[in-house]
């Protein structure tokens, strides 16, 4: 049975007056990769973005709900949760690759600085190690002071990637991370995300179904702002409980 | 009417906007070559020494004094009155615009910000000749009272006292454009640093200023272009005496204050007294317009992000 690493229950969430998510429960579990799919404007990213409490940087939106991060179970979206705790435990990779105008060790290195870490020897250490999991190391290890924006688009997003690794999450988001990829930037990261799973629990918004098919041992459906279905993902792509899921996996529409 | 006609009459109002657009720039021209030519009076007049004697004063003698009997013709104490004075503003404009510029880009929410800005812009409004008796009766006199604490003498003309006021004058124009640069830096990178658990300080000053580094030092060369042509509070607060030296404490004369002093009194048109604030004003020009193009092009530089 699997470890339960985030719990979403009954999570409403508005921008203004705009109910964006309804009444979603569903569970997270601990080294597994979870997809969230659905036709774009479902709330997938929106649902992405209540695990890290992302909405908090804009006026106007609100949770109701509750999302319980294990193992000690704090609601995320609870009064009196520091967004800014919540961020150092659950790391982001996001739809473009957003580096920082800074050399490729300070964009792994600037997380690891707000955790505190000054010791050079130690930063050095643990930006090595983050590339070396993000599979960029061998491309970079003799350019680590040139700019982050001398690489190309899929080395910029595992950069990301090593950023967001860096911190040592116990959950790591993805919004999209390969929508703005060649094919072959795409099967790299994929096989990355693959690989990350057995250290970190992921959860990964996508568009492209055969991705969500390759990489995930669960997916969400969503549909106008409800989550419609979950479960293992070879079910969901085989045999789906809803008519609706079915109608979308085989793009009849979306 | 006829289509022919509308196009014809369109053709001539297009000229017509084309010599309006074309006016601002032969008045720029324009004003070039009656400096350039007085410029060259100046230079190749006999008080002078006649060329290139008085050019090579200009940049070597010491003293400014051109309305004296005895004649020096060395730029350096107008020039060092006008650095000196600039370098105060900045010193004061800088830090505060950036400060201003984080505030209202990064915390300020919305309605605090727009109750902000007009008062802002209000300071931009005040006329400068205000700034230059505030300089004059109102920092001065608090400026030698605390120095007089310490038992240092401070000149009721100085340039400490109008350099400051400078600074606050020009913060409003420096504080926008910081603020402009600020706001030009996308959405996404802030999202990077906050989903990395940073805080808004540490996203401000890590990323965003550091991202907005070239609009940011266009905006501070455009204010101390505007702080070394600004004419009225050093002509009322610093003094008119040239003056070499880089003690604050002391009265100075600007290009600018010069040029108000001269052209106020009554002398001999195409005399030399009257041509050395062409000479002057030439160099003014030449600097403003230096710093000008320096930050349009850093400002043009694309960033990439």
């Amino acid at each position: 049975m699997e470890n339960l690493k985030l719990k979403v229950e009954k999570l409403n969430f508005y921008y203004g007056a705009f109910h964006a998510l309804k009444d979603i429960t569903m569970p997270i579990y601990e080294r597994k990769v979870t997809a969230i799919i659905g036709p774009s404007g479902c709330g997938k990213s929106t649902l992405l973005r209540c695990f890290n409490r992302m909405h908090d940087l804009y006026p106007g939106t609100r949770y109701e709900g509750a999302i319980l991060l294990y193992p000690e179970g704090i609601n995320i979206v609870g009064q009196g949760v520091e967004p800014l705790y919540i961020r150092l435990r659950i790391g982001m990779v996001f739809q473009k690759p957003n580096p920082f105008p800074k050399s490729i060790f300070e964009n792994v290195a600037y997380g690891l600085r707000i955790k505190g870490i000054t010791n050079s020897t130690e930063l050095k250490d643990r930006v090595e190690k983050a590339l070396k999991d993000a599979a960029l190391w061998e491309e970079v290890k003799d350019r680590l002071k040139e700019n982050a924006y001398s690489l190309s688009g899929g080395q910029q997003q595992r950069l990301c990637i090593a950023r967001a690794i860096a911190v040592e999450p116990e959950v790591l988001l993805f919004d999209e991370p390969t929508s703005a990829l060649d094919p072959i930037s795409t099967a790299r990261i994929e096989d990355l995300i693959v690989e990350l799973k057995s250290k970190i629990t992921i959860v990964i918004v996508t568009h492209n179904m055969q991705q969500a098919a390759r990489i995930s041992d669960f997916t969400a459906f969503m549909y106008l702002g409800e989550l419609i279905e979950f479960g293992p993902t070879e079910k969901i792509f085989t045999n789906p409980e809803k008519k609706l899921t079915e109608d979308y996996i085989s793009g009849r529409f979306g | 009417m006829k289509i022919e006609v509308k196009k014809k009459l369109d053709v001539i109002f297009k000229g017509f906007l084309l010599l309006t657009a074309t006016a601002s720039i032969l008045v720029t021209v324009g004003i070039v070559v009656a400096l350039v030519e007085d410029t060259i009076r100046f230079f190749t007049h006999p008080e002078g020494g006649g060329f290139p004697t008085s050019l090579i004063r200009f940049f070597t003698e010491t003293e400014w004094t051109p309305t004296f009997i005895s004649k020096k013709i060395g730029i350096w104490p107008l020039l060092c009155g006008t650095f000196l004075i600039a370098g105060i503003a900045m010193a004061i404009s800088i830090p505060l615009g950036i400060l201003i510029a984080v505030y209202l880009s990064e915390f300020a929410s919305h309605r605090v910000r727009e109750a902000v800005k007009p008062w802002l812009d209000f300071l931009e409004a005040v006329p400068t000749v205000v700034y230059g008796y505030f300089a004059l009766l109102g920092v001065t006199p608090l400026l030698q009272w605390i120095f007089a604490k310490f038992g240092i003498e401070m000149h009721g003309m100085n340039a400490l006292s109008p350099g400051i006021v400078l600074g606050v004058m020009i913060l409003p124009f420096t504080a926008s454009l910081v603020e402009d640069a600020m706001k030009g830096v996308p959405q996404y990178l802030r999202e990077a640093s906050y989903s990395l658990g940073a805080t808004k300080l540490r996203t401000a000053f890590q990323v965003v200023i550091p991202a907005a580094k070239s609009g940011i030092i266009a905006a501070y060369l455009l204010g101390t272009s505007r702080a070394i042509g600004e004419t009225m509070v050093v002509a009322v607060a610093a003094g008119m005496y040239p003056n070499l030296t880089l003690n604050p404490l002391e009265p100075v004369q600007t290009i600018t204050g010069y040029i108000v002093q001269v052209a106020l009194g009554d002398l001999p048109f195409l005399s030399f007294e009257y041509l050395s604030i062409f000479a002057a004003g030439f160099l003014l020009f030449v600097l403003t317009l230096f710093f000008n193009l320096l930050a349009v092009y850093l400002k043009s530089r694309v960033e990439r992000y």
